[in-house]
């Protein structure tokens, strides 16, 4: 029984991590209409970050700072918004397919600088020799994960309401104008430049969040953890879910995540022996299909954006 | 104020080897209605993206309210008192009416990342006022009923009062409408004359590019015409109605109706 909890607590704080950076490019897709193809650069960033900053000291590669926990999360969020803004004044004026596939470079490059710099992050071993924050008073147990299951779930929360707030607002409506029809918001009186920019550093700040915490859960991150699969779920989760509806996106993050975790259980449980080394692929395979089928036959996802009025003006 | 809200001199625009706009000059008096016509491909289209700027001009200059303003963005030219519709119209689709109205209005607290956050109280009250004046413009246009309806779903004829009301909600003092009548069916075409009127009596400057040569006729005074990019007529509608070389070749429908 406590191997079952122990699991949903497990399953509950990875999902809700992932949720976290759905909801962050949910911001930059599904409100602002902004293709990026590099959410692992900008999840890895805060990851990175979060642990170069708040770890121990290790020989071999920059970093263990030993900052406050709190600090070095904050710190891996602005690595996130900081790489943002950057590839987001060189890349922003492009415009759908053509932002995909440079954000798409981005992050490839970014995996390889972590891969192969050794001295900035540990190269292809990865970081290690974080510990996690309040251990000592924790232990590192069933009462741990609960606790920082705890903490996710309040963060996620936060973020959902940050979000809905923000784009609920006459911001959001501008984000809105702006995905529709950039030129008739030009039309009006609207700069899309620096509203496009604002929008895809926010969505990829908090993509840093989301690393930050999954860096923290296993307290190490890899080149492993940043490869193009992560962005590729994180968009399955999206379309899935709904882009432009926050609640979906959560949503779709568990139905995904949950599908993902029992597809990978099936197959490890019932392929053949010799299939086995194909397992993955096929999660993969499925994955795709889920997102085939789902842009087929309901493109707007199983929670369609709602079509709001914004409602600051209402209460 | 100025005699003249508006006005090009030299204005010309080329797309490679071909010249859309050729050294158009014009002046727009303060509270006219000017109607723009001429064949397709004479380069109205053209000479009203260069006008707001959506275009840059390869050469001349445009001036707005005395002011130059040639290489001005859309969104500059917009806060300067100029607005346009488009002769394709340009709903955001997935947005409400009322929420297409509402975007329009320029410097809304709320635009800014802080503003739902820190100024909360500023934003909602400006939100209120922006949501009654939207209300207001879209009881003007006639489109009040539509306004929580998805804007990609209202007719084509609601889509050009839309936009009308949309450029209304930022209260520029000239404003360009690209065929407001195409495609609309006679009931709506009659209720936007009528408003266009309306505020042309209260002081709006409009430029007006039409095929309907009934509407350019009954409502415009000046009429230009261009063809080849350059302006072939500048006159009242009466004298161009006695042009016979215009009545031959660009309003032939004016003539056979």
């Amino acid at each position: 029984m406590i191997g079952v909890i122990s699991y949903l607590v497990f399953f509950t704080t990875v999902a809700s991590i992932l949720a976290i950076a759905v909801l962050g490019l949910n911001l930059q897709w599904g409100n602002t209409g902004l293709f990026n193809g590099g959410v692992a650069a900008f999840f890895g960033a805060g990851a990175y970050g979060t642990l170069i900053l708040g770890g121990t000291p290790q020989a071999g590669h920059l970093g263990g700072f030993g900052l406050f926990y709190p600090l070095a999360v904050l710190g891996g969020m602005a690595a996130a918004g900081v790489l943002a803004w950057i590839v987001g004044v060189a890349t922003l004026r492009l415009r759908h397919d053509y932002l995909a596939i440079s954000t798409f470079g981005v992050a490839v490059a970014f995996e390889n600088v972590m891969r192969n710099a050794e001295a900035l992050a540990g190269g292809a071993k990865g970081l290690r020799g974080f510990e996690r924050p309040l251990r000592d008073a924790l232990g590192d147990g069933f009462v741990y994960n609960i606790a920082f299951l705890l903490v996710v779930l309040v963060l996620l929360l936060a973020t959902y309401l940050f979000l809905e707030r923000l784009v609920g607002s006459p911001f959001g409506r501008l984000l809105r104008a702006i995905r529709e029809d950039e030129t008739a918001a030009r039309s009006l009186g609207k700069s899309p430049a620096r509203v496009r920019l604002t929008a895809f550093v926010t969505g990829a700040v908090i993509m840093g969040l989301a690393g930050a915490l999954y860096g923290t859960f296993y307290a190490f991150v890899s080149p492993q953890d940043v490869l193009p699969t992560l962005t590729f779920q994180i968009w399955a989760m999206l379309i899935v879910g709904g882009a432009g509806n926050n609640r979906g996106a959560i949503l779709g993050t568990f139905l995904i995540w949950g599908a993902w975790t029992a597809s990978g259980w099936a197959l490890s449980r019932f392929a053949p022996i010799e299939a086995q080394l194909y397992a993955g692929s096929i999660q993969y395979v499925l994955i795709g299909l889920v997102i085939v089928g789902m842009l087929l036959w309901r493109p707007q996802g199983l929670f369609p954006e709602r079509l709001v009025v914004s409602q600051s003006g209402q209460g | 104020m100025a005699e003249q809200v508006l006005s090009c001199s030299g204005l010309t625009r080329d797309f490679g080897p071909f010249r859309a706009v050729d050294q158009v000059s014009l002046e727009i008096r303060t509270g006219s209605i000017t109607g723009l016509i001429g064949p397709n491909g004479a380069g109205k289209s053209t000479l009203f993206d260069v006008l707001t700027g959506m275009l840059a001009p390869t050469a001349g200059t445009v001036r707005l309210n005395g002011q130059d303003v040639t290489g001005f963005t859309p969104e500059k030219l917009f806060a300067a008192g100029l607005g346009r519709s488009f002769q394709i119209p340009r709903p955001f689709a997935r947005m409400s009416v009322l929420e297409n109205v509402m975007l329009a209005p320029l410097a809304q607290i709320g635009e800014r990342v802080s503003g739902p956050f820190l100024r909360r109280s500023a934003m909602r009250a400006q939100e209120r006022a922006i949501r009654s004046r939207a209300m207001e413009v879209l009881d003007f246009v006639t489109l009040a009923p539509l306004a929580d309806h998805p804007a990609g779903r209202v007719s084509g004829g609601q889509m050009k009062l839309l936009e009308l009301a949309r450029v209304l909600m930022g209260d520029p003092a000239v404003i360009l409408l690209d065929e407001p009548a195409a495609g609309v069916n006679p009931t709506l075409t009659g209720i936007l004359i009528e408003k266009i009127e309306e505020l042309n009596r209260q002081g709006k400057t409009f430029v007006i590019i039409e095929h309907d040569m009934d509407f350019i006729m009954r409502h415009c005074d000046p009429v230009v015409a261009l063809a080849g990019g350059r302006v072939v007529f500048q006159g009242t509608a009466e004298e161009a109605q006695a042009n016979p070389v215009l009545l031959d070749a660009y309003l032939g429908a004016g003539t056979d109706a």
